[in-house]
């Protein structure tokens, strides 16, 4: 881990009303490595994550990119930057088809002199391109021209997970990627999440599956009532410790 | 070791139970029938009318129904887009009417055929555009108020700005030409219901526009996740679905060569109606705008076959609003065989 993480979040505050959601947290995250993101319900891992994929913005404390201050004040800009999200509820169109959830909002499109909204999509050179990314990361769909609304909680995760890992070019952010499926299901997008990793993604892994985390992660950051509490190597030695610092009984 | 857990994967998907897979097939099929199912009923409604009265597919009457579908036609297009993002809009009957008097205050000043075109366009835009302006930047929970408010103020507004407060006769020979009938039998007017429905089908289908309205539809917070401008969205919807109110406007100017701000009176209504009979969804993101055309037809043929089998006009309003009634529950009942078509598949996916 030599050189400058290419996430970097310094101090941040979040404060939603009177609720202090982020109290100062500071975070690391560097290519090829999973980072876990612990936290019991409640402790501001939604948040952070939210103020990272560009949902929220920080209300002080910075965010910076390959060490340089970053405006994420919109996902447009956070995903033009490099950084893709998969969102616990998937943010998939039930009624597109898995190509169309791919590209939407970076459509390719042509002619390229006219303004976005009035270009035409292309869309064979779009379904070509999506089905050679879920063939790459052995995805399996029913069909690829049907509306994702007709697939199973696992195709769609992985519809969703996919998507991610197309364009990510930096950072990779996962909102608890395996909570509503089966287990051969959570097994392939682990796996999924390897290859991510593989590729130079700095992964960012919210969880509450300790199996998952002694797994993948190679780094835990644990979040408590907003504040940073642990960041340690999870390993079976020190399980129980990182089991403490998310629900807080040190003692 | 990863390379040996994905091995039974591949193989589920083929080793299914044939009844899952037929049952299946059964609630596939049922699906494409109801996504055809308006278009059946369209075809054979018209079946069954020529039967009854031997003068419903006379080239004249089919003329006449063309004429007075075609403003209703116009109008739903827009009303469609609007729907497709899960919204509505009230005001296109009132946003019409006022259109229409902007048009004949104009041509009281100028001859100029352009101008009045011009005028009557650009008042159903404008008031399009600030139904949806105020809805998305004024953060109101449903489009419903704020097109309910314009309806009012354009009645109003149309009212007090025609000159004696009622119908202005006279219109630019351009415009009462969409009124005659070409020699091809067809209304002229029938040829600017063809050119919105091209550019209506054109923008959904391959334009990025289109699919984001579609993916505004579908899922407004994940659109706004993926970096949709969904503000910007909404309000081109609104904006268009003014448009074609403004487009509305000039070919009924046209066809009664006059202006009126009683005109588009209940037009809300048969717009909305086009688009459910049509067979589009208020779940929002589903429906393509062939919907609204084969509503609108379908409207226009049950009022002028019931206007030839001479029943009152009472109950032409009692049968619409009975053919809506059977349309919301074909959608209930399709996004019930969705669910059903998506619990199979987890099934088979096990």
């Amino acid at each position: 881990m030599s050189g400058v993480p290419v996430l970097s979040v310094r101090d941040g505050h979040k404060r939603f009303g009177a609720v202090h959601a982020l109290k100062g947290v500071s975070l690391d995250s560097w290519r090829g490595e999973v980072l876990a993101l612990l936290g019991d319900n409640g402790a501001g891992k939604s948040t952070l994550v939210r103020c990272i994929s560009g949902v929220h913005s920080l209300d002080e404390g910075e965010i910076r990119l390959d060490g340089e201050v970053a405006a994420l004040s919109t996902p447009a800009l956070a995903r033009r930057a490099g950084i893709e999200t998969v969102y616990q509820d998937l943010a998939l169109f039930d009624n597109l088809t898995p190509s169309q959830n791919f590209y939407c909002g970076r459509e390719i499109s042509f002619p390229s002199w006219l303004p976005r909204p009035l270009r035409f999509a292309r869309r064979r050179t779009m379904d070509r391109e999506a089905a050679a990314v879920i063939n790459r990361l052995k995805v399996k769909l029913p069909r690829l021209d049907a509306p994702v609304a007709l697939m199973s909680g696992g195709q769609r995760q992985a519809i969703a997970v996919a998507r991610a890992a197309v364009f990510a070019r930096k950072v990779v952010i996962l909102d608890e990627p395996t909570a509503a499926l089966g287990l051969r299901e959570s097994r392939k997008v682990l796996d999924l999440i390897r290859q991510l990793r593989d590729e130079g993604n700095a992964v960012i892994l919210i969880t509450h599956n300790m199996e998952h985390v002694l797994e993948l992660a190679d780094r835990a950051v644990v979040l408590r009532q907003g504040r940073k509490v642990g960041e340690l190597k999870p390993d079976r030695t020190n399980q129980q410790e990182l089991v403490s610092l998310i629900v807080g009984a040190e003692a | 070791m990863a390379e040996t857990t994905r091995e039974p994967d591949t193989m589920s998907g083929s080793s299914d139970g044939e009844s899952r897979a037929e049952g299946g097939a059964a609630v596939d099929a049922a699906l494409r029938l109801l996504s055809f199912g308006p278009m059946l009923i369209l075809v054979l409604l018209i079946v069954v009318v020529s039967f009854l009265t031997p003068n419903f597919l006379k080239p004249v009457n089919i003329g006449n129904i063309m004429a007075q579908t075609a403003v209703i036609a116009i109008v739903a297009m827009g009303q469609q887009l609007v729907i497709l993002t899960r919204g509505i809009d009230l005001s296109v009957g009132a946003n019409l009417a006022l259109a229409t008097v902007m048009g004949g205050l104009v041509y009281k000043a100028t001859d100029s055929a352009t101008l009045v075109i011009m005028a009557m366009l650009a008042s159903g835009s404008l008031v399009g555009f600030i139904n949806g302006a105020v809805y998305v930047f004024g953060k109101l929970p449903h489009p419903f108020i704020i097109t309910l408010a314009t309806l009012s103020i354009c009645k109003g507004l149309a009212l007090e700005l025609s000159i004696n407060h009622t119908t202005m006769r006279g219109m630019p020979e351009a415009v009462t030409f969409l009124g005659e009938t070409s020699r091809l039998g067809v209304p002229n007017s029938f040829f600017v219901v063809f050119g919105v429905a091209l550019f209506v089908f054109v923008m959904a289908r391959s334009m990025i526009w289109g699919w984001w309205t579609y993916a505004v539809g579908g899922n407004p917070k994940a659109a706004v996740e993926m970096g949709i401008p969904v503000n910007w969205v909404l309000v081109a919807t609104y904006s268009f679905a003014g448009l074609c109110a403004g487009i509305g406007a000039v070919v009924l100017s046209g066809r009664t060569a006059a202006s009126s701000p009683l005109y588009g009176n209940l037009l809300e209504l048969d717009t909305i109606a086009a688009v459910i009979i049509g067979g589009a969804s208020f779940l929002g993101g589903r429906g393509h705008l062939g919907h609204a055309l084969v509503g609108a037809v379908m409207i226009g043929v049950i009022r002028n076959a019931l206007n030839l089998l001479n029943v009152s006009v009472f109950y032409q309003m009692i049968a619409i609003g009975l053919i809506i009634v059977i349309a919301v529950e074909a959608d209930v009942l399709r996004n019930h065989l969705e669910a059903r078509a998506r619990a199979s598949q987890a099934t088979r996916a096990q």
